[in-house]
C-alpha cells in the first residue's frame, strides 16, 4: 500500500452506463462502495470484483478497478483460485441471494470454511429480480410470486445463521440506503484478514418494493451492535468473538423480535486460507529442478 | 545346481487376485525389476472400483498385466502366456483369456470349498482335468508363506498370510531371472517404521525365489534379454505422472505458477496427488468442494497470470462445461484435462473407453469452440501435457486435453527428456503503452486477445460471460457484433497451429488405419502384424481432434478405404465423414478393456 495515493470515489467510476432499474437499492451501495475505495488506500489495479449472474452481478461492470462478471453461483470460487494465487490483490464478491444461496451454497459455505481472503457482499432483496420476480431462498413462507401464486412453501435461509454455520470468521449486516452504516461495516470487512461476509438489505423496489420498509423509512429504527454492550433491549451482550452470541443475534428479526441488527455480528482471526497455502509454498521440501523431476525414481542406461 | 536357462523374445504375464491381495504392489515391484533388466515392456492395471469387495469374490478380483520383451513392444499383450491366480476367483475370471499351452500358477491354499463357492465352481478345477490345457503348476503358496515366517518375532498370523504376494512375486522373479535388489531396497523402505513387517516380506520373497530354485516344480528358467531401443537414460512412467510433469514442465517453460483445481474422480486423483507433491516448482494444488469450483478456481488464477488446470474424468467434465464456455468468452488460457473412463452416468470407472470426444467438442450451449488434444501412450502425456499448456497460453483459451484410464495406470519404460532441450513458453502480459487499452483487441496473427493481469496499473478492465463489442470489450447487444465475435472465436480455434498429419505409409497400401488417442499402441501393433501376414497397410494416428491437421482431408482421400477403430460408438469416425466426406469405415468396441492388437490385425486384414 502506498499512502501517497489521492484517489477520490470519482477514480472508482467506470465509463459504463449504470443500467439498474431507477430507484433500485443497487445505486446506494454501488455509492457508497465507490466514496469508501480511496480510503483503503490500495491502487486501483489491485482490486478486483468479481460477481455471478444476477442484478448485483452486474456491480463490475461499473467500477474502475479490475472485474469479471462470472457465471451463476460460481463467483466465490472463481475469486478462491484468484486470491490465492494472488495474495497480493484485494478481492471482493459481489453477489445476491439467489446467486450465493441457491445454484452457488455450496461455493459460499467452503468460501466460508476454508477462510479465503475474500471479501463478499450479499446484496440481499429476497427476490430474483434479473428473471423478473420469483421468490429466492431468502423470500418468507407463503410470499407470493410468479412461480408461487399460492404463496411461497419453502422455509427461507437465514444468511448470517448460514455463514456463521460454515465457519465464517467475518459476518456483518448493512442497509442498502444507510451509508454510514454501511460504510462502517466495508471498513471492518476490507481489514479483516480472511474471509469476509456482508449481508446487505437492498430494496427491490420492482418486484418486492418495501420489503425492508421498517429500516428504510424509519431511520431511528436502525439499531447498530456495539462490541461489549446490549443490543437493544434484548439482554444480550455483544461479543463478536463469541459464537453463541453472534448466532443468537442472527436470530433476531424485525417480524418477531422488533428489532434487527445491523453492523458486526461475528469478527475473529484465524489464519487466511491464501496465507496457509503460501507458508506451504515457501516450506516446501524436495527438488524445484525439473531434469531431476523427470529422471525421478529408479532409471537405467541404455546406449 | 542351476537349472536350463530357455531364452524368450516375449512375456506376458497377468497377476491376479483379490483386491486385498496386493496385485497391483506386486505387479508394480515385477514392472520395476523388469525395466532395470532393459527389457521394453508394457502394463495394465485392470481392478474393479471397489476397494474391497467381499472377499473371494468374482468382482473383487484386481489384475496387473505386464508384457515385456527384447525388442520394442506397443501394447502390455493380448493373452497371458502366465497367469498367477491367486484365488478360485482370479482363476475363473481370468482363464478365459489364457491360451493353450500357457502357465497357470495358483494359490492351491485359496481352493477352500468356500472360496470354490463364492467363485461359481462346482467341482475344484485343480482336481477335475479342466485345466488340463495349461501347464499347471499347483503351489500352497499361503501355507509356504506362513510357515517361513513362523520364526519372525511379532508378526500375527494374518500378517504372515498378507505376505503371500512376495513370495509369489520372489517366485516370479527366479523363473524370469529378474534382480532383486530394488524389491529390497523397497520392502526396506516402505516397511520402515515397521522392522518385524519389513523382515517378514523380505523373508516371504526370498523364499518365493528360492523356491522356484529348488522345486522340482519348476525345471527351467526364462531368460528375456534387454531390448534394443534408442540410447538414454530410460525410467518406468504412468500415464498420470508423465501428465503431472508435462504440467510442472509448462510452469517452468513460462514462468508461469501453476494451479490445479481439482475433485477427487477416478482415474484422475493420481495427477492430483502428484502435483500436490510439487510444492517446490511453486505448484499450488486445490481439492475443491466440487468439480465447478475446481474448474472455477482454475479460470480465476488464470485470470490472475497463472497457469490454471483442472482436471477430472468423464462425470466430473460434463459439470464443468459451464466454466468452459465462460473461458472461451473471457478468452483466458485454461488447461481442462478428461482422463476418459467407461460410461455413460457412472459407468465404468476404472475402465478405459474413448466416449468423451464429442462431449468435450460439443458439449456446451452455442457457438463454443475449444480446441482438443489426446495422449497417444503413458510417455506421451508429458509432450501432450506441455502441448495443450502452450496452446492455451499463446491463443488464450480454454484447451482440452484427452488422456483415458489405460494410459493414466498403464507403465512403459521412459526415455528421460533433456529438459534444456524443450521450448520455452512465451508469454507476454500486456502492459499500459498510453494508448487506450482494448481488452478484445486482437492480436493479428493468433487472434489472441491481451492478457492484462489484475495489478497492472492503467490495464484496470472489466470482463464477463455477457457478449462483448469488438475490440472494447464492452457489453454489446448488437447483432452484427456477435455475428462478428462468434467468427472470430471460431477462427482463432481453426487457425490454431497444428503440425501436419504424418503417415505410417507402406509402398503399395491402399487402406489407411486412421486412430486418435489412447488406442496407438494395440492399433499400432495390429498394424505390425498384418504387414508380417504380407499385407499392405498405412496407419495415421491423431494428436488433434480440434483443429484437425490441415492436410487431413488430402490423406484421408488418398486411400481407397479407411478404417477408424474406436473405444466407442464411432465419433471420430463421425466428424471425418461429416468433415471431409469420406467414406471410412469404423470399428468399434466398448468392452472397458483396451483393444486386442489381434482384433485390430483381424478387421484390417478383412479389409485389405
Amino acid at each position: 500500500m502506498t499512502t501517497e495515493l489521492k484517489l477520490t470515489a470519482k477514480d472508482f467510476k467506470s465509463d459504463q452506463e449504470v443500467r439498474w432499474c431507477p430507484g433500485c437499492g443497487d445505486y446506494a451501495i454501488l455509492a457508497a462502495v465507490q466514496s469508501f475505495m480511496p480510503e483503503l488506500g490500495i491502487p486501483r489495479e489491485n482490486i478486483v470484483f468479481i460477481s455471478g449472474i444476477g442484478c448485483a452481478a452486474r456491480f463490475p461492470y461499473y467500477m474502475q478497478s479490475y472485474g469479471m462478471h462470472s457465471i451463476h453461483g460460481r463467483a466465490p470460487a472463481i475469486a478462491t483460485g484468484l486470491a490465492v494465487s494472488r495474495p497480493d490483490l484485494s478481492v471482493w464478491v459481489v453477489t445476491g441471494d439467489g446467486d450465493s444461496l441457491s445454484i452457488g451454497g455450496n461455493h459460499l459455505i467452503h468460501a466460508l470454511r476454508r477462510n479465503v481472503n475474500v471479501k463478499i457482499l450479499l446484496f440481499n432483496n429476497r427476490i430474483y429480480g434479473l428473471t423478473k420476480g420469483q421468490y429466492s431462498p431468502t423470500s418468507g413462507q407463503g410470499k407470493v410470486t410468479g412461480s408461487t401464486p399460492m404463496g411461497s412453501v419453502d422455509y427461507p435461509f437465514n444468511p448470517l445463521a448460514l455463514a456463521l454455520g460454515a465457519g465464517a470468521t467475518f459476518v456483518a449486516r448493512a442497509l442498502d440506503i444507510d451509508k454510514p452504516g454501511l460504510t462502517e461495516v466495508l471498513r471492518r470487512a476490507a481489514t479483516h484478514r480472511g474471509a469476509a461476509l456482508v449481508e446487505i438489505f437492498q430494496n427491490c423496489n420492482i418486484y418486492n418494493d418495501g420489503e425492508f420498509d421498517y429500516i428504510r423509512e424509519d431511520k431511528d429504527a436502525r439499531t447498530y451492535l456495539a462490541n461489549g454492550e446490549e443490543f437493544g433491549s434484548t439482554g444480550i451482550v455483544q461479543d463478536e468473538t463469541d459464537f453463541a452470541t453472534a448466532f443468537s443475534l442472527a436470530q433476531l428479526t424485525w417480524e418477531k423480535d422488533g428489532v434487527i441488527p445491523l453492523g458486526v455480528f461475528r469478527d475473529v482471526q484465524k489464519d487466511a486460507y491464501d496465507d496457509l497455502v503460501a507458508a506451504q509454498l515457501a516450506n516446501a521440501r524436495g527438488t524445484n529442478d525439473l531434469q531431476a523431476l523427470v529422471g525421478s525414481g529408479d532409471t537405467w542406461d541404455i546406449s | 545346481m542351476a537349472k536350463p536357462v530357455e531364452q524368450l523374445e516375449s512375456v506376458v504375464i497377468r497377476f491376479a487376485g483379490d483386491s486385498g491381495d496386493g496385485m497391483q504392489l506386486t505387479g508394480g515391484r515385477f514392472t520395476t525389476e523388469t525395466a532395470l533388466t532393459g527389457n521394453d515392456l508394457a502394463t495394465f492395471p485392470d481392478f474393479p472400483a471397489e476397494i474391497r469387495a467381499p472377499a473371494g469374490s468374482l468382482p473383487g478380483v484386481s489384475g496387473f498385466q505386464l508384457h515385456f520383451a527384447d525388442h520394442d513392444i506397443l501394447t502390455p499383450g493380448d493373452r497371458p502366456d502366465v497367469l498367477v491366480a491367486m484365488n478360485p476367483a482370479a482363476l475363473k475370471t481370468n482363464v478365459r483369456d489364457l491360451p493353450k499351452g500357457a502357465t497357470l500358477i495358483v494359490d492351491t491354499d485359496a481352493f477352500t470349498d468356500r472360496n470354490l463357492k463364492k467363485a461359481g465352481y462346482e467341482a475344484n478345477p485343480l482336481e477335475d482335468g479342466s485345466l488340463g490345457d495349461y501347464q499347471l503348476h499347483a503351489v500352497p503358496l499361503t501355507s509356504l508363506t506362513v510357515g517361513a515366517l513362523k520364526e519372525i518375532d511379532g508378526v500375527t498370523a494374518r500378517e504372515a498370510e498378507r505376505a503371500k504376494n512376495m513370495f509369489a512375486l520372489g517366485l516370479m522373479s527366479w523363473l524370469y531371472g529378474r534382480p532383486t535388489d530394488s524389491t529390497t531396497t523397497y520392502i526396506e523402505k516402505k516397511f520402515a517404521k515397521r522392522p518385524e513387517i519389513a523382515a517378514a516380506n523380505l523373508k516371504a520373497f526370498s523364499t518365493g525365489y528360492a523356491f522356484g530354485e529348488t522345486s522340482e516344480a519348476f525345471s527351467v528358467q526364462y531368460e528375456v534379454k534387454p531390448a534394443k531401443l534408442p540410447p538414454g537414460r530410460y525410467r518406468q512412467i504412468t500415464g498420470n505422472a508423465a501428465l503431472s510433469y508435462g504440467l510442472v514442465a509448462a510452469s517452468k517453460l513460462s514462468g508461469l505458477e501453476l494451479f490445479l483445481g481439482a475433485y477427487p474422480i477416478t482415474p484422475a486423483s493420481s495427477i492430483l496427488e502428484e502435483l500436490s507433491k510439487q510444492k517446490a516448482f511453486g505448484v499450488r494444488t486445490f481439492q475443491a468442494e466440487d468439480e465447478i469450483a475446481a474448474v472455477g478456481a482454475a479460470l480465476g488464477a488464470s485470470f490472475g497470470g497463472g497457469l490454471g488446470v483442472t482436471t477430472s474424468a468423464g462425470p466430473g467434465i460434463v459439470l464443468k462445461a459451464e466454466t468452459v464456455g465462460l473461458g472461451i468468452m473471457l478468452e483466458l488460457p485454461l488447461v481442462i484435462i478428461d482422463v476418459q473412463r467407461a460410461g455413460p452416468s457412472t459407468g465404468m470407472p476404472t475402465k478405459p473407453e474413448q466416449g468423451d470426444l464429442l462431449m468435450v467438442l460439443f458439449g456446451r450451449n452455442s457457438e463454443s469452440p475449444v480446441p482438443v488434444l489426446a495422449a497417444s501412450t503413458p510417455g506421451d502425456c508429458f509432450y501432450a501435457a506441455l502441448e495443450a499448456a502452450r496452446v492455451a497460453i499463446k491463443y488464450r483459451t480454454p484447451v482440452y486435453l484427452l488422456s483415458d484410464a489405460y494410459l493414466a495406470n498403464g507403465a512403459e519404460p521412459w526415455r528421460i527428456p533433456d529438459v534444456s532441450a524443450l521450448e520455452p513458453i512465451p508469454v507476454d502480459f500486456a502492459r499500459a503503452n498510453g494508448s487506450e487499452f482494448l481488452p478484445y483487441k486482437r492480436d493479428p496473427e493468433t487472434l489472441a486477445r491481451p492478457w492484462a493481469i489484475p495489478g497492472t496499473p492503467g490495464l484496470e478492465h472489466r470482463i464477463g460471460g455477457l457478449e462483448k463489442a469488438n475490440e472494447t470489450g464492452n457489453v454489446s447487444y448488437d447483432p452484427e457484433n456477435h455475428d462478428l465475435m462468434t467468427q472470430l472465436r471460431a477462427q482463432k480455434v481453426a487457425g490454431i497451429e497444428v503440425p501436419a498429419q504424418d503417415v505410417d505409409h507402406q509402398e503399395g497400401a491402399d487402406v489407411l488405419v486412421l486412430s486418435w488417442g489412447g488406442t496407438y499402441g494395440p492399433v499400432h501393433a495390429g498394424v505390425r502384424q498384418v504387414r508380417a501376414r504380407g499385407r499392405k497397410v498405412a496407419h495415421a494416428h491423431l494428436r488433434w481432434l480440434n483443429p484437425f491437421p490441415a492436410n487431413l482431408g488430402d490423406l484421408l482421400r488418398s486411400y481407397d478405404r479407411v478404417l477408424v477403430p474406436e473405444l466407442n460408438a464411432g465419433q471420430l469416425l463421425q466428424l471425418v465423414r461429416a468433415r471431409y466426406l469420406v467414406d471410412a469405415t469404423g470399428y468399434n468396441r466398448v468392452t472397458g478393456k483396451p483393444f486386442k492388437s489381434g482384433e485390430i490385425a483381424d478387421a484390417v486384414e478383412a479389409m485389405t
